[in-house]
């Protein structure tokens, strides 16, 4: 059984200008274990789709569950089985790092002496041990996504979303997160949907990737079948195949939304 | 339930700590009503306010009461913040009861409030306030029931808007009127037939009568059973309207 499956998800926004159709009915699903990159130009529906998968905004279309709990009917246990790293993080900048692990643990129900625990563990993952009593708006800018990466690892989530992780961070830290994605992988049988503009990253660190455009799945498998599919050969770059696929380059001009 | 209480709990420490590092916070709310006590109070004290009784016990309510009123009217603002920086988000993805997410803050405004409240009532007592210590501690439930209710309802309002900007006006077009129409600096008595009865209509009305009537001494009046009633109905239509816009997904 899929631990993300997804059918005709859609969400449109309602605007002062007309509705804003983000997400046009994404169909895709993830194996246990499965690391999926999740490609697209800016304004694709990425974010959006994630948004919806975490139980953030309620989708206008199409059902899904994540970790076997239908996101409609049981969006409390999507929330206690998946964990969520937003695109521009969510810590308070007036407040210790070790206070906001802590804090994280105890919304994810730990009990006191082990929010306490895994505060320390998790700074020791994702070094942050030395910084762990400075204020959260004192860290620099890899050290605040590093801390968003623990802030959603707390409770060991049997299913991750990340989106743009590793954005901001240096080649040295990027390794490290791949390394730590993997191993989440390899030692819990974590499934990690990670959205990324770097195709580098994807090629390198996803099982299989979804390439999303103007709120649809655009084309789906592994890295080297979309090379041979839509690059030509194996040996075409991501980059081509990518721009083959959406008709332009990745992350490039801000695509004006799809208003109908 | 339990996990509601242990929520709370929880977010109500969190914001409580906040406050506590913030002296600033903590002695700012005061300083409005302390102005009107110290350079209004006066003016008022040779006034024939309440027959047989002196002027403060009529002034210290009203002051308790804006005191409220502006205290938690904008208790919202700081959440406008917290959703622009991802921690109402980061919140919303965990377990965590959507209630607790708002009674934990409520309940740190209702905290600082009452403590504001006290340093207010040694500050009067200190001008010349003499008033029953039962009444008083009526005045200061009265004044809980209302910032429970309208940081409730701040809060509901600060997640619906995007920014600042579109919540002061709003808040502003509320609690002026309020201030006006409720008697809160003079009791509506002096107020001409007309005025008197737009006011009926403000509910905060209600529980400036009846907190005077407390600070007067006199409990078992009609005063007193409107200001219950209208207190418990504000906070029980807060705390639904509160809950409804917290629970809802994408709010
Ligand atoms: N709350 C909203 N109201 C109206 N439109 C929105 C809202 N949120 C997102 N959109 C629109 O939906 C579309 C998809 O946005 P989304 O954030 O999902 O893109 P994305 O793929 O994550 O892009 P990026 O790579 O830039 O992060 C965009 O056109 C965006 O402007
Ligand atoms: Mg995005």
């Amino acid at each position: 059984m899929p631990l993300i499956s997804t059918s005709g998800l859609a969400r449109t926004f309602l605007t002062g200008r007309g509705p804003v159709e983000a997400v046009r009915g994404i169909d895709l699903s993830a194996e246990r274990g499965e690391i999926l990159g999740f490609l697209g130009p800016n304004g694709a529906g990425k974010t959006t789709t994630l948004r919806m998968l975490t139980t953030l905004l309620a989708p206008t279309g199409g059902t899904a569950t994540v970790a076997g709990c239908d996101l409609a009917s049981d969006p409390v246990g999507v929330r206690a089985k998946s964990g969520y790293v937003a695109q521009s993080g969510g810590v308070d900048p007036g407040i210790p790092v070790r206070e906001e692990l802590l804090t994280q643990g105890r919304l994810y129900r730990l009990p006191k002496a082990e929010a306490a625990a895994r505060a320390e563990e998790l700074a020791h993952d994702l070094g942050l041990s030395a910084v762990l009593d400075r204020p959260c708006g004192a860290l620099s800018g890899g050290q605040r996504r590093r801390l968003d990466i623990a802030m959603g690892l707390t409770h060991r989530p049997e299913v991750l979303f990340l989106d743009e992780p590793t954005t901001g961070l240096d080649p040295g830290s990027r390794a490290d997160l791949w390394e730590l994605v993997r191993r989440l992988r390899d030692e819990h049988g974590t499934t990690v949907l990670l959205t990324t503009h770097y195709l580098d990253e994807a090629d390198a660190l996803c099982d299989r990737i979804v390439v999303i455009d103007r709120g649809t799945v655009a084309a789906e498998g592994t890295s080297s079948a979309l090379k041979l599919r839509y690059g030509g050969s194996l040996d075409a770059g991501l980059q081509e195949t990518f721009l083959a696929i959406t008709g332009r380059g990745p992350a490039s001009s801000d695509t004006a939304p799809v208003a109908v | 339930m339990q996990a509601l209480l242990s929520d709370t709990a929880l977010i109500f420490g969190r914001y409580a700590r906040q406050t506590l590092q913030s002296r600033f916070q903590m002695l700012f709310g005061v300083l409005m009503p302390l102005l009107y006590l110290l350079f209004f109070g006066p003016l008022l004290t040779g006034l024939p306010l309440a027959p047989g009784a002196s002027s403060w016990q009529v002034l210290v309510p009203g002051l308790l009461l804006q005191l409220g009123l502006f205290g938690a009217a904008f208790a919202g603002f700081s959440i406008i913040i917290e959703k622009n920086l991802g921690v109402v988000e980061r919140m919303r993805v965990t377990p965590v009861s959507r209630l607790a997410l708002l009674l934990g803050r409520t309940l740190r405004d209702t905290a600082l409030f009452l403590f504001q409240a006290v340093l207010l009532v040694l500050a009067a007592i200190a001008m010349g306030l003499r008033a029953p210590l039962a009444g008083v501690l009526i005045g200061f439930a009265f004044t809980a029931l209302l910032t429970l209710s309208l940081s409730c309802l701040s809060y509901a309002l600060a997640l619906r808007v995007r920014t600042p900007q579109e919540f002061g006006p709003v808040v502003n077009a509320v609690t002026m009127p309020s201030m006006l129409l409720s008697g809160l600096m003079l009791p509506m008595a002096l107020a001409p037939g007309w005025l008197d009865l737009l006011s009926h209509l403000m509910p905060l009305r209600y529980l400036v009568d009846a907190m005077r009537d407390a600070y007067l001494g006199r409990y078992a009046t009609a005063g007193m059973l409107y200001g219950t009633l209208v207190a418990t109905a504000f906070l029980t239509l807060a705390l639904v309207v509160g809950t409804r816009v917290f629970r809802r997904a994408g709010a």
